[in-house]
């Protein structure tokens, strides 16, 4: 046997910063980057005597979350204390939700090699963030900067329903993808606003039993989701051929090393005692309050991009990547909204020179200098002739880095084309009339002198000749 | 007389019509302070400067027509668990030593607010837990009425300090009888209001489902005033109820005619309850029948489970409250520790004292998995059967009388090797934090020993008017809470 004869199956356990401005449970600021403990007060500092007050927005954005994923909204929701020592952790338990939390039964569709597929999502409750331990700071000593400690974070949990490694990154893009859409989360995970642990399995194909689950921690990046989880596969898959067992274990993965090695075993494993919060009384949803947030949902990652592709018909290809940032789509919507053009076309200089100048002045969409209907209007100008492609490309790039109008640029740079076909066959005669020689060429079957001829006008028209105008003069002139 | 023998409110009088200074009662304190204490101990921390310096600003605003209030000026004391700016809050427990609060609780803001100098931080057994003040890391206070014996407690420094006339009237708190027990063996008013009233932030917590704070005074009038104080809702306190407090001075001398008290079967069979205790209270129940209210038997079958009951769920919550002295952010840390675990265990290990260390590993054993539904679960369950059984009687009567503890004051050390005897003195304390209740002990009577008597009334939730106002009925029949403990300067 061979991986190839075992089944994988993997769930996974995603952490996701909630983007409020303040704390969870205190009304510090969860900004990140500041100097260590800049963002603290005696609530996040876990002092003597400090009591939790719930921030109500947390609320709203979980909420949010849930009803995106397709969550039951549990009326009353109980806050409990999930208890252990760490020095990140100041108040030796962590304010979390066991055993009823604010969401379950949810589902979440992704794509797969075998078409789209249902992923099932078990619950998702409310939890504040730990601090964090320095340990290279120097003089031996460890620091603890608790500027996270009480960021609110949802953990949402799936059910085991993925069944390869790049199912799991797929369908932590696609998660990642709504949160960001529904403002609720930044999705970046070298912040560590977006965070991932794994538990995989592996089975004999054809097998209804799971194996022997682990818990893989520490995975930061879509990469590594998918390194991590082959690595563990090869691993459970070596040890159940070599006649050993999979052994109930935490393990974490070391990205440089690319392997997973185990961090605590089912005997280590905490106890958390888990007990009801005393502190904050049972979170109760008001009639009216799911109802709302529901009508103020936006539209989701994957029905923008059937919409796209039905309602554009631009291929799913394009679709997805402008679908992939809610605010790139957006514009390409409020271009196409004036552009008369077909959307195709608008989407090839979305895929191609937007995206490439974003990305190499690294400006986002929310800080483009130009307007969607002076997007409209250079496109119109290549559509109508008046610039040719590789002048729009130029326009384009003038445009993008000042906000200057398309036609005021392109005026300005001489790139215009004539139109006039009076001007066109003007210049045409007269060159014409110059060259008798290469005309008697042309004639006598030499029709190479067509590319000299055209060069010929356009020089006298100082290159602003329409070239399809030009070439179509001189051939009726020529008699062709 | 010395001004110390008037109450809170007389001396807010006296205040305010300019008879007597703020900064002249705070001498006085001082005086007995410096004259009592060394017998009494019931100070961790006597803050001179800073309560005359308020009793200054104090007087100034009485001169400038601004008077905070009728306690302004008037000194108090704060069991050290109370979170004080600047001061050292220490919880009675070494872990805390030398720690000084970075904030002011919402009591003591409050407090500051009504203008009452704070003449210092009181004794207490460690972390709360203890019912003698012989569990403080520091020294054991002594009962004023008799030096050899224990205040109660855990709040036994606020009821001596009170009982010895140090302060006019001081903050406790009450988990499991802390407030009420230490009142009547110190012979002063003592009320537990009911759970939400009071804000629990800057409280240091001990068990947070039943930690409550409340007035430690001479008489019923000054506790009715001191709960007026306290008595607002904190919105930095999730379980303080968004609700206005009534006025409880309003109608505190109404008396009982027509109420019907309850007397519990439960309360008055407990074998082992001492006679002159029983005498006392049952006196004092037939005082308030010829005072017009109905005496009634009832019945609060679950009373025999509350002391298991409240040996689960506070150790319980105490053991995760108790985490957060690791020794990582603020109070001791032992030296020494080559590595995380040992800086934990060490620290632990010298911080705490022998109770704290029985309760918290109580608690973690009965929250821990496998055990959590036998233990902590279960004993959640009684705890709704034990509410339930006051919400029964409170369809028949309009509050109940009890003695407040079994016996008077111990003398110190005898109950310190049995924690079990220890516990048993909440035995009538206890259901009502395990029901949330407000209770209040009132004096009684004395021992032929002269050790002080209490008589418990505990009321509906959210009914400490019509509590206060049969402890008041009561007082007004006899001159218990006038006495004087025998104090000889040394």
């Amino acid at each position: 046997m061979s991986v190839a004869d075992f089944q994988p199956v993997i769930g996974l356990e995603v952490h996701a910063q909630l983007l409020t401005r303040s704390k969870i449970f205190c009304g510090c600021s969860t900004e990140f980057g500041a100097p260590p403990n800049a963002h603290t007060c005696a609530v996040c500092l876990g002092m003597p005597g400090v009591l939790p007050v719930l921030n109500e927005t947390v609320v709203e954005f979980a909420v949010r979350v849930g009803r995106a994923l397709g969550c039951r909204i549990n009326p009353v929701s109980i806050w409990a204390r999930k208890n252990y020592f760490y020095p990140d952790l100041p108040k030796g338990y962590q304010i979390s939700q066991y055993d009823q939390p604010l969401c379950e039964h949810g589902a979440l569709e992704i794509d797969t090699d075998d078409g789209p597929r249902r992923v099932r999502i078990l619950r998702i409750h409310l939890e504040e963030d730990a601090g964090k331990n320095v340990h290279d700071a120097g003089g031996g000593d460890s620091l603890v900067d608790l500027n996270r400690s009480g960021v609110p974070l949802v953990e949402i949990v799936s059910e085991p329903d993925i069944r390869s490694s790049s199912e799991a990154a797929e369908y932590l893009k696609a998660l990642r993808d709504v949160l960001v859409y529904l403002g609720v989360n930044d999705g970046n995970l070298e912040e560590g606003s977006f965070r991932c642990d794994a538990n995989v399995s592996v089975m004999p194909k054809g097998a209804t039993k799971y194996g022997q689950r682990v818990e893989l921690k520490n995975i930061n990046s879509f990469r590594f989701v998918q390194k991590a989880i082959d690595y563990e596969i090869g691993r459970q898959v070596e040890l159940i051929e070599s006649g050993g067992k999979v052994a109930m274990e935490t393990r974490l993965f070391d990205a440089v090393r690319g392997e997973t090695r185990s961090m605590r075993s089912k005997e280590e494993a905490h106890d958390y005692r888990y007990f009801p919060e005393p502190d904050l009384p049972p979170l109760r949803i008001p009639a009216g309050y799911v109802e709302r947030i529901e009508r103020e949902l936006p539209e989701l990652p994957r029905a923008k991009l059937h919409r796209f592709v039905g309602t554009y018909g631009l291929p799913a290809y394009d679709a997805k990547i402008l679908v992939g940032d809610r605010a790139l789509a957006d514009l390409f919507e409020k271009v196409q909204a004036v552009y008369k053009g077909p959307a195709k076309k608008l989407s090839n200089w979305f895929l191609g020179e937007l995206l490439r100048l974003m990305k190499e002045e690294a400006r986002d969409v929310g800080a483009l200098r130009f307007t969607p209907p002076q997007f409209a209007s250079l496109l119109e100008m290549v559509d109508s002739g008046e610039l040719s492609n590789n002048a729009a490309k130029d326009v384009f790039a003038e445009m993008f880095r000042t906000g200057r109008s398309p036609r005021e640029v392109a005026q300005e740079k001489g790139l215009i084309q004539v139109q006039d076909t009076g001007a066109v066959e003007a210049a045409v005669d007269s060159v014409l009339a110059a060259n008798p020689g290469e005309v008697e060429k042309y004639r006598a079957g030499k029709k190479q002198v067509l590319g000299f001829l055209v060069g010929q006008v356009m020089k006298a028209m100082k290159g602003k000749g329409n070239p399809a105008l030009v070439n179509a003069a001189l051939k009726a002139k020529l008699g062709d | 007389m010395e001004p110390t023998e008037l109450s809170m409110l007389e001396l807010g009088k006296k205040l305010g019509s300019g008879d007597l200074s703020s900064v002249e009662a705070v001498r006085a304190c001082l005086s007995r302070v410096d004259r009592f204490d060394g017998q009494v101990k019931a100070f961790l921390k006597v803050d001179r400067e800073g309560a005359l310096a308020q009793a200054e600003a104090a007087d100034r605003r009485r001169k400038d027509g601004r008077r905070a209030g009728p306690l302004d000026g008037v000194p108090v004391g704060l069991k050290d668990l109370f979170l004080t700016a600047g001061l050292p809050t220490t919880a009675g427990s070494a872990i805390l030593e030398g720690f000084v609060a970075p904030y002011d609780g919402t009591v003591v803001k409050l407090l500051r607010a009504a203008g009452t100098p704070i003449v210092g931080k009181l004794n207490m057994d460690e972390f709360a837990m203890g019912s003698s003040t012989e569990n403080s890391a520091f020294f054991p206070t002594r009962n004023p009425w008799n030096l050899e014996t224990s205040p109660g407690g855990s709040s036994g420094g606020s009821a001596a300090a009170v009982a010895a006339r140090m302060v006019f009237g001081a903050l406790g708190t009450d988990t499991g009888g802390s407030i009420r027990q230490p009142a009547a063996l110190s012979g002063i008013v003592g009320l537990k209001p009911t759970y939400g009233r009071v804000s629990r932030f800057g409280v240091v917590a001990f068990a947070s489902s039943l930690d409550q704070v409340g007035p430690m005074t001479r008489d019923v009038p000054d506790c009715a005033a001191l709960l007026q104080t306290i008595a607002v809702h904190d919105p930095c306190d999730s379980t303080s109820a968004p609700m206005k407090a009534p006025d409880y001075l309003a109608e505190l001398e109404g008396g009982v005619r027509g109420m019907k008290l309850g007397l519990p079967r439960e309360y008055f069979e407990l074998p082992g309850m001492d006679p002159e205790v029983r005498a006392a209270v049952e006196a004092a129940t037939r005082a308030l029948e010829k005072l017009g209210a109905e005496l009634v038997p009832v019945s609060l079958p679950h009373t025999k489970y509350a002391l298991a009951t409240y040996y689960l769920v506070a150790p319980a919550e105490a053991s995760s409250n108790l985490a957060r002295y690791d020794g990582v952010r603020y109070g001791l840390r032992a030296e020494g520790a080559g590595n995380l675990l040992a800086m934990y265990g060490r620290t632990r290990d010298q911080g705490f004292g022998l109770e704290v260390k029985r309760r918290v590993m109580l608690g973690t054993y009965a929250l821990s998995a496998g055990y959590y539904d036998a233990y902590y679960l279960k004993a959640q369950k009684v705890r709704t059967l034990i509410k339930q059984d006051f919400t029964n009687a409170f369809h028949t009567v309009d509050a109940v009388l009890a003695p407040t503890s079994p016996t008077p004051a111990f003398r110190i050390g005898e109950k310190v090797s049995d924690p079990l005897a220890m516990y048993l003195n909440d035995v009538f304390t206890l259901p009502c934090n395990l029901a949330g209740l407000p209770g209040l002990s009132v004096p009684c009577g004395f021992t032929k020993g002269s050790l002080p008597i209490g008589l418990q009334v505990l009321g509906r939730p959210w009914d400490e008017a019509r509590v206060l106002r049969i402890g008041r009925a009561f007082e007004r029949e006899h001159d218990f809470h006038r006495r004087t403990p025998p104090l000889r300067a040394a």
